[in-house]
């Protein structure tokens, strides 16, 4: 399908019966939604090692064999040779629509520009960011580099596309003209096809738009949208996210193998990934009033997505991931945090190899509980290290005068505050391998909260399959459809955590707290710290629990005053967490081994409860 | 239907392979269909544009960005010479007098009235694109490179550092669980591919360094020896640019690894022969994988490329690739279809491996890797 993203289609008949596919980097997985009664339900599902590279080089052809497998799965008759039946000939014969999202061959890879580093500089990476790309550099005027250097970097770059931005409308035009006149001298190449121009973006100051026209128009193709900082206090990110979706279709898949194919076989625009699973999150979000944290722990990268007061930010940390970039989180986090981790001692020189081992074969898996142990170790501190990365981008405006009342005298605050506030954090929503296939779902609640460390009381859940974005592509088309799906077979509510802030010495009351049950019976009991305790609550029940944090605690409501709240369940149930926040490792080693192996323990995390 | 399979590594004494030899720009294209080539020949040329030079003419000059070309000595599309005045001012006193001297040789590429800035640029390099193996040109694409088939042994490494090179295959030790010590890499071995055993430490690369071999192929190193080796910790697998003073190659992985048997027999077998080898590694879509190719002087380049491979099948020779048994090394002695509960609790599809004292294991098919060719 051939449509702007900015205006998807509108389909006048009835969809009922849809399949829909995700080409990743190394598999296309395919999910069939039919529409039981009235509700939509996904029903199977199927995949394939994604066909971009020799000696395919035809993106259709993985799409048509995880296609395939659904339909000996389910028995309907959905491809006639290489095409996808649509619409549904009988109930047993084609589909409704067909739609896909795309990240294979390493994604929409861009570099931005801007004149102030944190100023426009971080509003075209937050632009770049929301469209699913990843940013893999950010010039500025101020960014420290030589003007050579500024050069050199774009030359050497082979981004799929350019967006560049700078200036307020009727600021300054001469370091926005500047920026455009490096670009023209590097003369960047894109990283498919040697014969096609690279696309470029210009959403800076409108009053430069003649001249950036001038020095750009011949050397790539250039559009020009509205500017993303049209004045200090406002972004206006969307026009040119959309324009990076267009182009990314009109473009980037053009050049991809076999994507042109794909793009006539598909009901409605193709969507880069990352945008497809931001925009289901942002759908659910908004929907359900909620602030939420979203993560995509990938093999080679991991994408973080936020949604706090309506404020949509996506992050993608390109080098955090679990295979691919299993050796950068070694060198990025250090030994020392991830060792903090592992419940047994292990000498350096062979956790290192096997690390490096991992990163070499990325398609293993770990066969021993110790291995497994060590991989989700990893897992932990990828987390943490790519919600710091989120935290510091996903902030208000930087640079912006703030409007003072006379309240706000005593209060001191710098513009630029990240958005991200854990005690108003409502739900964490994990995906990716590591989490959706953790052998217990308890690994996957710990793996989320030693990383997030979430406080007061925060709700967690995982995405069954990754189908999130699958959903979010058909959540343009039909809201319904993805809703439903969303609800009933992508999310798996794993429970509630709850956790006071403060710290205390271990086998100190934490806090009182009473829990009533579904059933009416209450449980009173005291938390201490260095405690966890877990206790089931099913899925679709709650529960209310009054916490009364002891002297110099914090549940969210102030120091030391109780607060009361209704909990949701799920797979693994209510989790109280008296570590204390932020969280406290014993600093020597034997005491750290017998602090996990407790908390491990408590929660029968892996089996015989080492 | 998908396939649990992992692609293995190829290890073979005969088969035909092509390489792409592309060049980063349109360029030149100097051979054509055909054409015998060697290995150090160039089969294509391009010119790298200079690297520019921006100057900002009206902050040096202390003038409007719009009045620099009143200044300038030289106009676009113009030569200057290193140091050689590019532009300067007029004053009444001579003290007063500003020269803007060009820093570098190249041509005035543009302009600018409104930042003020003059963009030079030096002249273009030029960039020889080699044949890298003794072959035959079988296709050409214009403007851009050839494709070269060669008739060879093929050894696929897991990871390299380090381009592409070329030498004679020497052997430094005798077994394939012998690691190469320092004293194992002498003069002799100057320019040569030398071949070792199990394992290579810091010091033998030190050794390797002094002594100037072109390329070493190992079974294993430390991961700490290779930061030491690179000066930094590699995060992912994406090499080949490396300049370490030689090309690495790891046939096995990380830590102290016997070389499989058939590598380290085949590649004695090559001793005194001319290898070609290139330690690239990408570990993402679209694998490359370091090698070393032994071309067959003489014989004819015939026969189709390898066939791909439908999966694993018994009695295939494979490789372990993750701990308890990493690098061990046997044959595939069952095929249950059946999902198996492994110890850390998930449910995989799993294989029976035999190895050679007949003990058997069951290992997670994700977890082996077929040794591939014949």
């Amino acid at each position: 399908m051939t449509v702007s993203v900015s205006t998807p289609p509108k389909i006048d008949r009835p969809i009922n019966v849809i399949v829909a596919t995700d080409c990743g980097s190394t598999t296309t997985k395919a999910i069939l939604i039919e529409k039981i009664g009235d509700t939509y339900r996904q029903t199977y599902r199927g995949e394939a090692p994604t066909t971009v590279e020799a000696p395919f080089e035809d993106v259709t052809r993985g799409v048509l064999n995880a296609i395939a497998e659904i339909e000996e799965l389910s028995g309907r008759k959905i491809l006639d040779g290489d095409q996808i039946i649509t619409p549904c000939r009988d109930d047993r014969t084609g589909v409704d629509i067909y739609i896909s999202t795309s990240s294979a061959g390493g994604g929409l890879q861009m570099m931005v520009t801007g004149v102030v580093q944190n100023m426009t500089g971080e509003s075209a990476q937050r632009a770049a960011l929301g469209a699913g790309a990843i940013v893999i550099d950010v010039l500025a005027a101020n960014d420290g580099r030589l003007p050579y250097e500024k050069i050199e970097r774009i030359r050497s770059m082979r981004p799929d596309m350019i967006l560049m931005s700078g200036g307020t409308d009727g600021g300054a035009v001469t370091h926005v003209v500047e920026m455009a006149e490096y670009v023209a001298a590097a003369e960047p190449r894109p990283r498919f096809g040697v014969t096609y121009k690279l696309p470029l973006i210009y959403a800076g100051n409108k009053e430069a738009q003649p001249q950036v026209k001038k020095i750009l128009e011949d050397k790539s193709a250039l559009v020009v949208t509205e500017n993303i900082r049209p004045v200090l206090e406002r972004e206006n990110l969307a026009p040119a996210r959309n324009k990076i979706h267009d182009l990314f279709l009109e473009h980037v898949m053009q050049q991809a193998p076999g994507y042109k194919k794909l793009i006539e076989m598909t009901g409605a625009p193709i969507m880069p990934t990352p945008a497809a699973v931001g925009l289901i999150m942002e759908t659910i979000a908004k929907r359900e009033h909620l602030n939420l944290i979203g993560v995509d722990i990938g093999g080679a990268t991991t994408d973080v997505f936020s949604v706090f007061d309506g404020v949509f930010n996506r992050t993608v940390s390109a080098n955090l991931g679990m295979s691919y970039s299993v050796s950068n989180v070694l060198a990025e986090a250090g030994l020392a945090n991830i060792m903090r981790w592992v419940p047994f001692t292990i000498d350096e020189q062979t956790l290192r190899n096997r690390i490096k081992n991992k990163m070499i074969r990325p398609t293993t898996i770990p066969q021993t509980l110790d291995e497994l142990q060590i991989e989700q170790a990893i897992a932990r501190e990828a987390l943490r290290l790519a919600l710091i990365h989120h935290k510091s981008l996903a902030t208000g405006l930087k640079g912006v005068q703030q409007e003072r009342t006379i309240s706000d005298v005593f209060e001191q605050q710098t513009s630029g505050k990240s958005l991200i506030d854990m005690l108003k954090l409502d739900l964490i929503v994990g995906s990716g391998g590591i989490l959706s296939h953790a052998p217990r779902r308890i690994q996957s609640m710990l793996m989320m909260v030693d990383a997030y460390e979430p406080m007061g009381c925060t709700r967690l859940s995982v995405d069954s399959i990754f189908m999130m974005p699958h959903l979010g592509v058909l959540s343009t088309i039909n809201e319904k459809a993805a809703t439903d799906v969303f609800v009933r077979d992508c999310m798996v509510y794993l429970g509630t955590c709850v956790a006071p802030i403060g710290q205390g010495k271990d086998g100190a009351v934490c806090a009182d707290y009473e829990i009533v049950w579904p059933d009416g019976k209450a449980t009173k009991e005291q938390l201490k710290f260095g405690e966890l305790r877990l206790y089931p609550l099913d899925a679709e029940q709650r529960a209310s629990i009054k916490v009364q944090p002891a002297k110099g605690l914090n549940m969210g409501a102030g120091v030391g005053v109780a607060v009361t709240k209704e909990v949701h369940g799920g797979v693994v149930g209510l989790l109280l967490d008296g570590r204390g926040r932020p969280l406290k490792f014993p600093a020597e080693q034997q005491a750290r081994v017998a602090a996990l192996t407790k908390w491990f323990t408590a929660v029968d995390l892996y089996p015989n409860g080492s | 239907m998908a396939h649990s399979y992992t692609p293995g590594l190829t290890v073979t004494d005969h088969t035909v392979i092509h390489r792409r030899r592309m060049l980063p720009l349109p360029g030149n294209v100097l051979v054509k269909v055909g054409d015998t080539v060697r290995s150090d020949q160039v089969v294509a040329r391009a010119e790298l544009p200079g690297k520019v030079f921006p100057i900002n003419l009206a902050n040096q000059l202390s003038v409007a960005p719009g009045e620099i070309k009143e200044y300038l000595t030289k106009r676009e599309g113009e030569r200057v010479e290193k140091d050689e005045i590019l532009a300067e001012n007029k004053p009444l006193i001579k003290w007063f007098k500003t020269e803007i001297p060009s820093p570098v040789t190249g041509t005035i590429e543009s302009v600018s009235l409104v930042t003020g800035q003059v963009l030079l640029r030096e002249p273009p390099r030029v960039l020889d694109l080699l044949a890298y193996v003794d072959g035959v040109i079988v296709d050409t694409v214009p403007q851009q490179g050839v494709v070269v088939e060669t008739t060879c042994s093929l050894v696929q490494g897991i990871f390299g550092i380090g381009g592409e090179t070329s030498g004679e295959i020497v052997m430094a030790v005798k077994a394939p669980d012998e690691a190469v010590t320092p004293g194992h890499l002498t003069s002799a071995m100057k320019g040569k591919v030398v071949v070792g055993g199990s394992f290579l430490s810091a010091d033998a690369m030190k050794q390797a360094k002094t002594v100037g071999v072109a390329g070493l192929v190992v079974g294993g190193i430390h991961d700490e020896d290779l930061r030491a080796l690179l000066g930094y910790d590699l995060g992912v697998a994406i090499t080949g640019t490396e300049q370490v003073g030689f090309t690495l190659i790891l046939t096995e992985g990380f830590g102290t690894i016997p070389m499989a048997a058939k590598t380290f027999t085949l590649l004695s077998a090559h001793a005194g022969r001319q290898a070609s080898i290139s330690g690239a590694t990408q570990i993402r879509a679209g694998v490359i994988r370091p090698e070393i190719i032994v071309p067959q002087a003489g014989a004819q380049a015939k026969g189709a490329a390898r066939a791909q491979r439908e999966g694993i099948r018994l009695g295939d020779p494979v490789r372990i690739i993750r701990d308890p048994m990493f690098g061990r090394i046997g044959e595939v002695s069952a095929l249950p279809p059946e999902l198996t509960k492994i110890p850390t609790e998930s449910e995989v599809r799993v294989l029976e491996v035999t190895f050679s004292d007949g003990n058997r294991v069951v290992i997670p098919r994700t977890n082996i890797e077929v040794i591939e060719g014949t």
